[in-house]
């Protein structure tokens, strides 16, 4: 493994590390464990130390690379600008290369990573049975018989927020173009990404209309595929590549202005589609193009659309209602964007803004980590939600729906679970858009 | 590699966790923030009180192992590398304030706390902490006073070692000292107190600290002076000085510093200039605008190109942010950045920019200089490649050249960051043979071992001076 780290590293970013210590006090795990080996710092000199044969990737090693949330708060922090989410992906690939899983795991991996987020068709599939499963009274079965204790405490958990899954999704819904409401500002695409339009597919259809609402033609291409973040965050590049390449085309082919991501994991490896394929001489220049033309839908809305009027529906009331927003990590320190929501949000009347400490910061959630790291993640949630409650918020805004699972869960857990409700930003706000039937 | 019987014990006094040997703890902590160092230490501890740190040094005594107290690891002069092994201590479990004495100004801490959770603990309390050294979010106190930091208020309200009045240390014997208090003065003997402040964790581990607070200032105003012309900024700080003004902060960045923080910053700062003076002022109102109306005339006596007052805050705190990336910002030039830290009477600034410039030019490599002009301490940094060996030789000759001339300017060869490995060669040229004699003497009192950071600050050699001349 070490040859293959060697050969996967970059060696100029290992370099550029200078080991100022700036990236220290962005890093949820240092934070939390008070470590220099749980630190940004601390795992570029581990994967320098590897690069330059001083230590072997022992299994130490790999579960630090594990430990890290890939929340890349480290990154806007770094003045030396240290790629280091690229860093941690090569690692991950190297690891990945090498690891002996356990065969549930293997196993596991397999069915989601190959089987089921890459095919379509085998979402919408998940989607049904999910479906069936929670509304035909088989959930209830299942809980009741006890038979959810054999799943570790996080999964059951994990369960328990999951909303009723669907397999119509936004296509099924809406058809794969919609158009604009008034006069037409551009034509856009939609990435519907895989849980997204199986779990949230709601979502999906409110920003479809909320775009329309706002001057943008949508079409949503139905050829596209999962954008593949799970798979490069996790070590599986090649597969992740073999995902974008069929994306760069279908988007394409759309003749569009601009695609719109609504989920801040997907968003931010769309927008690095160009730094994943920049070896693959044959697809590099249309991943630049596709790079350069994604955008978070509230950026588009905010810096491009006609905005339009939103009224708290509780709006009689005398008392403002509280809300707040908790970053997606991926929306604000890869795809920059942090202004936007937060404007958006505070345009809708009656509504009072109350900003989180530390909202910036990782819920913990970072794709499948609080499957695989549970107990760091939920570590990070208690601390997140300390700060969740001390702002009284009515609604927890969120921009991702891995994010959006994880303070479901915070607040069901640590939370007021009567008085708080979790929402994606855009539901928050096609719900209170003037003209909504 | 450790005794097994020392390891077992070490264990006992910390617990399990906080002992750790393995390959990851010890990669992990052979570093601090100076480049192209680096050397493996045989243990790295976490202890949490006062009491496990005498009973780790006894320990280490009796195996003469030797010991590396650490903070956060931000130093840049090889401070923190534990270069002969041994167990390098860590400090951030000790990380509590223990007391904020509003009777008489007064606070103490544990060394582990980060400096800038401590000043906003302070500034919330409606005092002021001055020292606010650039990398106070992620530095420990302990490890600003193991170092004596500087930082951008340096100029008028002076260093770590102006605010440090106690101290309670932990010898390499594992006996306590204790030294100054809660006293504004204090003529009792030697000054222990400011002896360890700056002693680089040669002489003892400071396990608590007692600082001065003073008010805060009543208003701040922050400007900008921009110059085509190198020399003509140099000379405004020169001629402020000489105006009898003394800024809170008069920041130097030249040209190379300016585009680099920008790319970072995105400040919109003129790119087109060769230098820019960021000035403040802070006090009563009416004194803090009167200064600001005579620095704004001094600046355009010497011809500055443009002077703007920053009309917030906010814009102001950017500007200040902006200024305290200058060093890592320049790593986005080339791999690998050395910073140094000559520092020159205030009137010849302007002498020594030029003669680093000079010396950049003879030797081929690329050096921004940014710094604490106000008080004479500059940051010539030097953007290079650790792999290109011939070019780093280049690049040591040059600072080797620049040393020297701040030396012939009447300067010293660190101002704020230290001597730890990378200086030690060049301490001699500063204090000369008697001050090393007197130093190592002091060293043997505290330390007969020598086994408090080892390999800092007393090199096995002096650097030859290649050229002596006296202007």
């Amino acid at each position: 493994m070490s040859k293959t780290l060697q050969l996967k590293l970059d060696y100029d970013q290992l370099t550029n590390c200078m080991r100022c210590g700036f990236c220290l006090p962005a890093c949820p795990t240092f934070k939390e464990t008070g470590l220099e080996q749980e630190s940004p710092r601390g795992r570029i000199a581990l994967m320098k130390a590897v690069a330059d044969g001083i230590m072997d990737p022992d299994q130490a090693f790999q579960d630090q690379m594990n430990h890290c949330l890939g929340c890349r708060a480290c990154e806007p922090a770094c003045p030396a600008d240290v790629k280091y989410g690229q860093l941690i992906e090569q690692a991950r690939d190297a690891i990945e290369d090498h690891d002996v899983h356990s065969v549930p795991v293997k196993g596991l991996r397999k069915v989601f990573f190959d089987g089921v987020f890459p095919h379509r068709g085998r979402m919408k599939w998940l989607g049904r049975s999910l479906s069936i499963y929670q509304k035909s009274g088989l959930r209830k079965l299942v809980r009741g018989s006890g038979m959810m204790q054999l799943f570790p405490a996080h999964m059951r958990e994990m369960e328990q927020v999951l909303p009723d899954a669907t397999a119509k999704g936004v296509v099924e819904q809406l058809g794969t173009v919609y158009p604009a409401k008034g006069e037409r500002i551009a034509r856009v695409a939609l990435f519907r990404g895989c849980i997204m339009d199986v779990l949230f597919s709601e979502t999906n259809v409110n920003t479809v209309k909320l775009l329309s609402e706002a001057g943008f033609e949508v079409v949503i291409p139905n050829e596209q595929v999962c954008c593949g973040a799970l798979h490069a965050h996790s070590g599986e590049m090649d597969r992740a590549k073999d995902l974008a390449r069929t994306n760069l085309q279908v988007f394409k082919d759309a003749e569009i202005e601009y695609i719109v991501s609504n989920a801040g994991g997907c968003g931010a490896l769309l927008v690095e589609y160009d730094h994943l394929l920049h070896e693959d001489s044959e697809y590099r220049e249309l991943a630049e193009w596709f790079a350069s033309h994604v955008i978070d839908v509230s950026k588009l809305l905010f810096e491009h659309g006609r905005i339009p009027a939103f009224t708290e529906r509780n709006a009689g009331a005398d008392e403002p209602v509280t809300i707040t927003y908790q970053d997606s990590c991926h929306l604000r320190n890869v795809m920059k964007s942090s202004n936007a929501p937060r404007q958006l949000m505070k345009q809708v009347g009656n509504v009072r803004f109350v900003e989180m400490k530390e909202a910036d910061r990782c819920c913990g959630s970072a794709g499948i980590y609080n499957v695989t790291q549970p107990e760091m993640a939920g570590q990070i949630l208690e601390h997140k939600m300390e700060h969740v409650n001390r702002t009284g918020a009515h609604y927890l805004l969120t921009s991702n729906p891995g994010c959006l699972l994880q303070m479901k869960l915070g607040v069901r857990k640590h939370g007021a679970r009567d008085q708080m409700e979790v929402k994606h930003v855009v539901d928050f706000l096609y719900e209170r858009m003037s003209s909504t039937p | 590699m450790l005794d097994q019987a020392l390891t077992r014990k070490l264990r006992q006094i910390v617990g399990e966790k906080y002992f750790r040997d393995d390959k990851e703890a010890l990669v992990a902590h052979s570093y601090d923030g100076t480049p192209m160092l680096q050397s493996l230490p045989d243990g790295v501890i976490y202890p949490a009180d006062t009491y496990q740190v005498t009973e780790i040094m006894k320990n280490l005594a009796s195996y003469s192992v030797p010991i590396v107290p650490r903070g956060s690891g931000s130093n840049l002069c090889g401070g923190t590398v534990p270069v002969q092994g041994g167990v390098v201590m860590v400090m951030h479990r000790m990380n509590q304030i223990l007391e904020v004495d509003l009777e008489n100004l007064t606070a103490t801490v544990q060394p582990g706390i980060i400096t800038a959770e401590f000043i906003t603990h302070i500034e919330s309390l409606g005092l002021f902490y001055p020292p606010d050294p650039s990398s106070m979010r992620i530095s420990t106190i302990g490890g600003n006073i193991a170092e004596c930091s500087g930082g951008l208020r340096g100029l008028k309200y002076g260093t770590t070692k102006d605010y440090v009045i106690g101290l309670e240390a932990v010898l390499a014997s594992g006996e306590i000292i204790r030294t100054g208090g809660k006293l504004m003065k204090d003529v009792a003997g030697y000054d222990l107190t400011k002896l360890l402040v700056g002693s680089e964790g040669t002489l003892a581990i400071i396990t608590e600290a007692t600082l001065k607070l003073v008010p805060p200032p009543k208003s701040k105003k922050t400007m900008l002076a921009m110059y085509k012309d190198l020399y003509g900024a140099a000379r405004t700080v020169s001629r402020i000085i000489e105006a009898k003004i003394i800024p809170a902060t008069l920041e130097f960045m030249d040209n190379p510093t300016i585009r680099v923080v920008d790319d970072f910053a995105k400040l919109g700062l003129p790119r087109d200039m060769e230098a820019i003076l960021l000035i403040e002022q802070d006090g009563d109102l009416e004194a803090v605008e009167r200064d600001i109306e005579l620095i704004r005339k001094i600046c355009e006596s010497e011809s500055a190109d443009r002077v703007e007052v920053a009309e917030s805050r906010e814009h102001a705190e950017k500007l200040l942010t902006a200024r305290r990336s200058a060093f890592t910002a320049l790593a986005r030039l080339r791999p690998t950045t050395i910073l140094e830290d000559a520092t020159v009477p205030r009137s010849k600034i302007a002498d020594m920019v030029l003669r680093i410039n000079e010396i950049a030019r003879k030797y081929n490599v690329s050096i921004a200089t940014f710094g604490h002009a106000g008080d004479g301490n500059l940051h010539p940094t030097a953007t290079t490649d650790a792999r290109d060996v011939e070019e780093v030789h280049r690049v040591e000759l040059a600072f080797e050249e620049i040393f020297e001339a701040a030396i012939e300017l009447g300067g010293t060869i660190t101002g704020e960051h230290g001597i730890g490995m990378v200086k030690a060669p060049f301490l001699e040229w500063k204090i000369g043979k008697t001050g090393i004699e007197v130093m190592r003497g002091i060293k043997q009192a505290f330390d007969p071992q020598n086994l408090l950071n080892p390999g800092k600050m007393f090199a096995k050699e002096t650097r030859k001076r290649v050229v002596i001349t006296r202007g």
